[in-house]
C-alpha cells in the first residue's frame, strides 16, 4: 500500500483534486444521460473531443492569464483584448489577418505592461482601465460603419480544421501549452516570473530587470488572449463585441482552481490544463442536463469555491 | 538584586515545541521574577523566539504547563496573554503603519465615549505615554508611517506599557533604535524594574545585556543551558555556553599595508535629496571600509546611490578609473561595475522566502548559467552544491524552501547569491543584524578572505564592535555627512562614539546628549 | 493649524477627488440648459447613487486589502428580491426594506465566513460566490419585471420636498422647511447613512480594526485586534452597503432585473471609483467618503460629455461614437494619476509593495 500512497502524494495536490472532479463529472453526467436517453453521449470521443476543442480557447487565455497571475499581478483587459484582435483581423486584416490580430494582441499588452511596470499603477486598476479604452475604441472604429466580421479563409482553417481528427485549435493549445511549461520551469524568464511573484524587490535588487520581465508577461499574456481570439472568430464565423466577455472570470477560475496562488510567486502549469478542463466540462454537462442558467450560475460558483476550500487554504496566521 | 526565591511571576515547565518534526524547543523550565530583568541569551534557532512566542500566546506549546503567578495558565492569543499582564515588543515591529500613532497606542481597549473611541482622550493618553518613554516630540497624530523607524519602536514601547504590563518581554527592541534612544530605553527599564515589573529582554548584543541585566539565561538548539546572575560568568564563558564550543579570535587579523592599495571604487561628491551631501572617499581594491555614526546618518543611503536604487543623485564615481553614476542595479551589476549589494531587510529585499535555496542561489547567475535561453541543470546544480559548501550552509536539501533556514543561514544564502557573480565591489548594509554569534564571525572571516583575493568592501553596521574589528578604515557620518574618517589604532569605541556626535575627538569622554534623529 | 495640515495631508487621495468632482461638476452645469437647478442635481444624484453605494461596499473589501468581486452581483440578487418583497402596505414595505437589508448582509458575511474561515483569498471568493449571487438573482427574477410600490419610487428619486407632500404630513410647510426642500433624497438618504452607519463604524473599536488589518495584519494580530470579528463585521456592512444599493436600484426603477452584465459593470466600476477617491490597493487606507467623491467624479465625466458643444474646439467629444473610448483614455489617465508611485518616489525600493 505504500507505493501507492508514495505516488499519491508525489501528485500535485490540485491536479489531483482536479482530475477527481473532472471524473465526477463525467459520471454524474453519463449517468444523467443513461438514465434520460440510454445513451453514453459524453463519453463518446466526438463529445470529448469537442470539449477539448472548446476548452482550448478558455485554455490559451487562462496559460495567459497564469503567467500574469504568478507575478502578482492581473489582467482584467482580457475581454476587449479578445474582441479587439478578433474584430481588427477580420476588419483590416485580409491576407494578413493572423499576424495583425497577434500583433493587436501583442501592443495592448506592452501598454498593459508599461503602464504596470513603468508606471507603477497597480495591474488591477490599470487593465481594468485599458478595458474600457479598448471597448471605446472599437465603438469609435466599429460604430460609425460596420466593417466585415468575416473571418479570412486562414482564420477559419485554423479554427475549424483538424489534423488527423485532432481539431487545429486543441494542437494549437498543446503547442502553447508545452511552451509556457517549458519556459515557466527551464529558462531565466520562468524563473524571473515566479521570483518576481515572491520577491520583486529581491529581484530588482539582484541586478535583474524586473520591469522588462513584467512588460514582456504582460504582452505574451494579451498576445495568448489574442489568439484565442482569432481562434474564437474563426469557430463562430464572425468576430463581434461581447466575445472575449465569458473569458475573463473563468480564465481566472481555470488559474486558481489549478492551483496558482492568487498573490503569485507558486503554481504549476499543468494546474491551469486540469482548471480549464474542469471549467469547460462543468459548464457543458450542465448545459447537456438542461440546467438553467440560474442553477449553472450556481453550481459553478460552488464548484470554485469548494475546490478552493479543499486545497487552496492559506496557511494560519503564523508570526 | 533579587534573590531567586522571590516568587516567581512567570514560570515554564518542560514545555516543548516543534515544527514538522523538528523540536524548536524541548522539556525547558524556565521562570522569571518580579522586579528583574532577565535577559534570555542563544544563537538563531536556540529557541528564544519559539519561548517568546508560548508566553506571549502567539502560538501555544505541544506540551508542558505555563504558570503565571504559581497558576496555569494558556494563552490561545496575543489578548488572552496581555489580559494576564504579559506584554511583548517583538522584533518585527507590530505596528500599525497607516494609523496614527494615538490609534496604535491604544488600539486595544480604547478611550470611548457613547461606544464609539474617544479621539481626544485618546490623543491625551498618548502624550502620557510618549511622555513616559521620552518621546515628546512626536505628535499623536501622525502616522506611524512617516517616523523615522527609531521612533516607531519607540511608539511600540510606548504602547506596550499603555498596556499596564506585569510582565514585558523585549524582543530585540533596541535594534532600531539611535544610540541616544537607547540610552533613554535602558533608563525607563531600570525604573520600570525599580518599580516591580519583571522584564524578559532578548537581545544579541552583549555589551546591551552586560548594562542592563540582572540575570542571564542561555539557550542552545532549544535547550535550556543555565541560569545565572549578572557577573557570575565572562564573556568567554557566556559565547562558549551559547555556541557549545570555543571561540577565539572572533575578528580575522587586518593585514598591515606599507602603502595604500590602488582605489578600486572613487565616490567623487554624492548628493540626494536632504539626506546625503558632498559624500567623497576612495575604497581600494582589497579594503574593507566601513561606514559608522549613528543609525539613519546617510549610511544606507550611501550604499543605495552606489547601487543605483536611489533617483536624482548628483556627483559623481569611477571604478577602476572609468567615471560614472550607477543608473540602476542592473548597471551595477554589469562586468565593467561588477558590484554587489546585501540588502538592509534580507526577507524582502534579498530573499524569495518560499522559493528554494538554489533558486534562490543561482538568481543573479541564470543568464551564465543558460545556454541558448534555457538553464543548464548540471552548471546550476554544481554552482549551488559549491557554494553551499563554501559557505557551511546549513541545509537539508537544496530544494528546501529558504524559509526553513535560520538568519544566519538565510543571509549566507544572500552572500553567495553575489559571490557567484564574482563582485569586484561589495556592498553590505547591516549585514549581521539579528544573526548568531557563530555564523557572525563565519561571515566576518569570509569578508577578510574576499578582501585578501582583491574584493573591495564597503560595510555599514550599526554594531560598533564590527567595525573596529573588520574594517581598514572607518567613515562616521553626522547629518549626511562624513565628519571624520578614522584609520588603523584610531578606530576605537570612544573615537567612534565621539565622532557619531560629531564632537572633537579630545572631548570624546563626555557626548552631548542631543540627537540627531 | 499644523495638525490641520496634517490631518489634509492624510486624506489627500479624498481632496483630489473632491476638488477634480467640484471642477467637471461646475464646468457641466455652467453649460447645462438647466444648470444649477435642483431638478438637475437630482437627476444627477439619482443616476450616481447606486454606484455610490455598491462603492462604499467596494470600499470595506479595499481597506481590508483585498477586492471584492461580488458587490455587483450581491446588489443584482437584492435588487431581484426587492421587486419582490418591497410592495404593499405600508408595514409590508418597511419589512420588506428590512427584509432587503438583511439578505444584502448576509451575503456580504457569507463572503466574510468563507474568506476569514476557509483562509482564502478575497478575490477568488468573490470571484465565486459572485456566481453563486448571480444565479439566485436569475432564479428569483429569469426575466426583468417585478414592481415596487410607486409612491417609495418617486419619493426616493425626487427632491426633498417630495417627502411630506406624498406622505401628507402637512399641507403648509413650515417656512424653514423651503430652504432644504430642493436637496434631493438620494442625498438626503445617503447622508443618513454616512451618519447612521459609516462614521459610526469607523470610530469604533472593530472598524478601525479594519484598517489596522488593512495595514498590517500580522501587527494587528499581534496588537491584539480581534481579527475575525474586525473581518466578519467588515464583510458584513460591505454587504449591507451592496444591499442598499440593489434596493435602491430597484426602488428608483421600479422592477428587478437579474443582469449579470450590468452586475459585472458596478463592480468594475466600484473599483475605480474606490482607488479615484484614494483608497490604495495595498489597504489599511482611504474611506466612504473619498469613495463617494471618485464615484461622482467618474459620474461628472459622464455627465460632461452630453453638454459639449458640437461647435466648440472639443466638439469632436459629442460624437456619441467616440465618447466610450475617451471615457476609458480619461479613466485611465485618472487612477494613473491616483495610483501611479513611479513618478513620486525618490528612492526605487519604494515602488515595490
Amino acid at each position: 500500500m505504500k507505493p501507492v500512497s508514495q505516488i499519491v502524494r508525489s501528485i500535485d495536490k490540485p491536479l489531483l483534486f482536479a482530475g477527481i472532479f473532472i471524473i465526477a463529472i463525467l459520471v454524474v453526467g453519463t449517468a444523467y444521460t443513461l438514465i434520460v436517453d440510454g445513451t453514453m453521449t459524453l463519453l463518446s470521443p466526438t463529445y470529448l473531443i469537442l470539449q477539448l476543442k472548446v476548452a482550448s480557447f478558455l485554455g490559451i487565455v487562462a496559460a495567459g492569464m497564469m503567467i500574469v497571475v504568478l507575478m502578482g499581478h492581473i489582467d482584467l483587459s482580457v475581454p476587449w483584448t479578445i474582441a479587439a484582435s478578433a474584430m481588427l483581423a477580420t476588419a483590416w486584416g485580409g491576407p494578413f489577418a493572423i499576424p495583425l490580430g497577434l500583433g493587436v494582441g501583442l501592443a495592448i499588452g506592452l501598454f498593459n505592461g508599461i503602464g504596470v511596470a513603468y508606471l507603477r499603477v497597480p495591474s488591477m486598476i490599470f487593465t481594468l482601465g485599458v478595458n474600457v479604452m479598448l471597448r471605446g475604441f472599437m465603438v469609435m472604429l466599429t460604430g460609425g460603419f460596420s466593417p466585415s466580421s468575416v473571418p479570412t479563409p486562414a482564420m477559419l482553417a485554423l479554427a475549424k480544421g483538424d489534423i488527423f481528427g485532432i481539431p487545429n485549435p486543441v494542437i494549437v493549445w498543446v503547442l502553447v501549452s508545452l511552451g509556457i511549461a517549458f519556459m515557466l520551469t527551464r529558462t531565466p524568464f520562468g524563473r524571473y516570473i515566479y521570483s518576481i511573484g515572491n520577491s520583486e524587490a529581491a529581484v530588482y535588487l539582484s541586478g535583474i530587470n524586473s520591469r522588462l520581465v513584467l512588460v514582456g508577461s504582460f504582452a505574451l499574456c494579451s498576445t495568448l488572449c489574442a489568439l484565442s481570439g482569432i481562434l474564437i472568430a474563426g469557430y463562430s464565423s464572425k468576430a463581434f463585441q461581447a466575445m472575449g466577455d465569458p473569458y475573463l472570470l473563468p480564465s481566472i477560475a481555470a488559474v486558481v482552481i489549478g492551483g496558482t496562488s492568487i498573490l503569485g510567486g507558486s503554481g504549476k502549469y499543468s494546474g491551469v490544463v486540469a482548471g480549464t478542463i474542469l471549467i469547460v466540462l462543468l459548464q457543458s454537462v450542465l448545459s447537456v442536463m438542461q440546467m438553467p442558467e440560474a442553477g449553472r450560475q450556481i453550481i459553478y460558483g460552488v464548484v470554485i469555491a469548494a475546490m478552493l476550500l479543499a486545497y487552496g487554504r492559506g496557511s494560519r496566521l503564523r508570526v | 538584586m533579587n534573590e531567586p526565591e522571590s516568587p516567581s511571576l512567570l514560570e515554564l515547565r518542560g514545555v516543548s515545541k516543534s515544527y514538522g518534526g523538528v523540536a524548536a524547543l524541548s522539556k525547558v523550565d524556565f521562570s522569571t521574577h518580579k522586579a528583574s530583568i532577565h535577559a534570555v541569551l542563544g544563537e538563531n534557532g536556540a529557541g528564544k523566539s519559539t519561548l517568546i512566542k508560548i508566553i506571549s500566546g502567539v502560538i501555544a506549546p505541544d506540551e508542558g504547563t505555563v504558570l503565571v503567578d504559581g497558576k496555569p495558565a494558556s494563552f490561545d492569543s496575543p489578548q488572552a496573554a496581555n489580559a494576564a499582564g504579559i506584554v511583548s515588543v517583538f522584533q518585527e515591529l507590530s505596528v500599525l503603519p497607516d494609523l496614527s500613532v494615538a490609534d496604535n497606542i491604544s488600539i486595544t481597549r480604547p478611550p470611548t465615549r457613547l461606544g464609539l473611541i474617544d479621539h481626544r482622550e485618546q490623543r491625551r493618553r498618548a502624550e502620557e505615554l510618549l511622555a513616559r518613554v521620552g518621546c515628546e516630540d512626536v505628535n499623536p497624530r501622525a502616522r506611524v508611517r512617516d517616523l523615522p523607524l527609531s521612533r516607531r519602536q519607540m511608539v511600540e514601547i510606548a504602547k506596550a506599557l499603555g498596556r499596564d504590563p506585569k510582565l514585558l518581554i523585549l524582543d530585540e527592541a533596541t535594534s532600531a533604535l539611535t544610540a541616544a534612544d537607547v540610552d533613554r530605553v535602558y533608563k525607563i527599564l531600570h525604573r520600570l524594574r525599580d518599580e516591580g515589573m519583571a522584564l524578559l529582554y532578548i537581545s544579541h548584543r552583549m555589551h546591551e545585556i552586560e548594562e542592563l541585566a540582572d540575570t542571564i539565561s542561555v539557550f542552545r538548539n532549544g535547550q535550556f543551558i543555565r541560569t545565572f546572575a549578572k557577573g557570575a560568568c565572562s564573556d568567554e564563558e557566556i559565547v562558549q555556553m551559547m555556541i557549545g564550543r570555543d571561540v577565539s579570535n572572533v575578528y580575522p587579523p587586518k593585514p598591515v599595508r606599507e602603502t595604500p592599495p590602488e582605489p578600486e571604487l572613487e565616490v567623487k561628491s554624492i548628493g540626494w535629496t536632504d539626506r546625503l551631501f558632498d559624500i567623497s572617499f576612495k575604497v581600494g581594491k582589497g579594503e574593507i571600509v566601513g561606514l559608522g555614526g549613528l543609525d539613519g546618518q546617510g549610511q544606507r543611503e550611501i550604499l543605495l546611490a552606489l547601487f543605483g536604487v536611489l533617483r536624482n543623485v548628483t556627483g559623481t564615481i569611477a571604478i577602476e578609473g572609468k567615471e560614472g553614476l550607477v543608473s540602476s542595479p542592473v548597471a551595477a551589476t554589469r562586468p565593467s561595475k561588477s558590484m554587489a549589494l546585501i540588502p538592509e531587510d534580507r526577507k524582502t529585499e534579498g530573499l524569495m522566502l518560499p522559493m528554494s535555496i538554489a533558486d534562490n542561489i543561482t538568481l543573479t547567475a541564470l543568464s551564465w548559467l543558460s545556454r541558448r535561453f534555457v538553464i543548464d541543470r548540471t552548471a546550476e546544480n554544481n554552482a549551488v552544491e559549491a557554494m553551499v559548501e563554501k559557505l557551511k550552509i546549513k541545509v537539508g536539501s537544496t530544494n528546501d524552501p529558504v524559509a526553513t533556514l535560520s538568519g544566519g543561514n538565510q543571509q549566507k544564502v544572500v552572500i553567495a547569491k553575489w559571490l557567484l557573480t564574482g563582485a569586484r565591489i561589495l556592498l553590505l548594509n547591516d549585514p549581521t543584524r539579528g544573526i548568531d554569534v557563530g555564523t557572525k564571525e563565519e561571515i566576518y572571516r569570509l569578508l577578510r578572505e574576499l578582501a585578501d583575493a582583491g574584493t573591495s568592501i564597503l560595510l555599514y553596521s550599526t554594531d560598533y564592535d564590527e567595525l573596529i574589528g573588520c574594517c581598514d578604515r572607518v567613515l562616521i557620518l553626522y547629518g549626511g555627512r562624513i565628519v571624520r574618517t578614522l584609520e588603523g589604532d584610531a578606530i576605537t569605541e570612544t573615537n567612534i562614539v565621539a565622532s557619531s556626535f560629531n564632537l572633537p575627538l579630545d572631548e570624546a569622554g563626555a557626548p552631548a546628549a542631543e540627537t540627531a534623529s | 493649524m499644523n495638525n490641520l495640515k496634517m490631518r489634509l495631508s492624510h486624506n489627500t487621495g479624498a481632496l483630489i477627488a473632491f476638488t477634480l468632482f467640484i471642477i467637471l461638476y461646475v464646468f457641466y452645469s455652467s453649460l447645462h440648459p438647466r444648470g444649477f437647478t435642483s431638478d438637475l442635481f437630482v437627476q444627477n444624484s439619482n443616476e450616481a447613487m447606486a454606484l455610490i453605494l455598491v462603492a462604499m461596499a467596494q470600499t470595506l473589501v479595499v481597506i481590508l486589502g483585498g477586492i471584492d468581486l461580488s458587490v455587483g452581483s450581491l446588489m443584482t440578487m437584492v435588487n431581484a428580491v426587492a421587486s419582490e418583497v418591497v410592495i404593499g402596505s405600508g408595514w409590508e414595505i418597511f419589512f420588506g426594506i428590512v427584509f432587503c437589508m438583511i439578505v444584502g448582509l448576509c451575503g456580504g458575511l457569507l463572503n466574510g465566513v468563507i474568506i476569514v474561515y476557509g483562509r482564502l483569498q478575497p478575490i477568488v471568493v468573490t470571484l465565486a460566490t459572485g456566481a453563486v449571487f448571480t444565479g439566485i438573482a436569475l432564479l428569483i427574477r429569469p426575466r426583468p419585471g417585478g414592481e415596487v410600490d410607486g409612491d417609495l419610487s418617486w419619493v426616493a428619486t425626487s427632491a426633498l420636498s417630495e417627502l411630506p407632500a406624498t406622505y401628507g404630513w402637512w399641507t403648509d410647510p413650515p417656512g424653514w422647511f423651503s430652504l432644504i426642500a430642493g436637496i434631493p433624497m438620494p442625498l438626503v438618504i445617503l447622508a443618513v447613512i454616512v451618519c447612521g452607519i459609516w462614521i459610526p463604524y469607523r470610530n469604533s473599536e472593530i472598524g478601525r480594526g479594519t484598517y489596522a488589518i488593512g495595514s498590517n495584519e500580522a501587527a494587528a494580530y499581534m496588537s491584539g485586534v480581534r481579527i475575525n470579528r474586525s473581518k466578519l463585521a467588515a464583510y458584513a456592512l460591505s454587504g449591507l452597503f451592496a444591499g442598499l444599493a440593489g434596493l435602491y436600484f430597484a426602488v428608483q426603477t421600479g422592477s428587478g432585473n437579474a443582469d449579470p452584465i450590468q452586475a459585472g459593470t458596478y463592480t468594475l466600476n466600484s473599483i475605480a471609483a474606490v482607488v479615484i477617491g484614494g483608497a490604495s490597493l495595498m489597504g489599511g487606507t482611504g474611506g466612504v467618503i473619498g469613495t463617494i467623491f471618485g464615484v461622482m467624479v467618474l459620474r461628472s465625466i459622464t455627465f460632461c460629455f452630453r453638454v459639449v458643444d458640437t461647435d466648440s474646439v472639443v466638439g469632436f467629444l459629442a460624437n456619441p461614437l467616440l465618447q466610450p473610448m475617451f471615457e476609458g483614455l480619461i479613466l485611465v489617465i485618472a487612477v494613473t494619476l491616483g495610483a501611479a508611485r513611479a513618478f513620486s518616489v525618490k528612492n526605487r525600493l519604494n515602488m515595490f509593495g
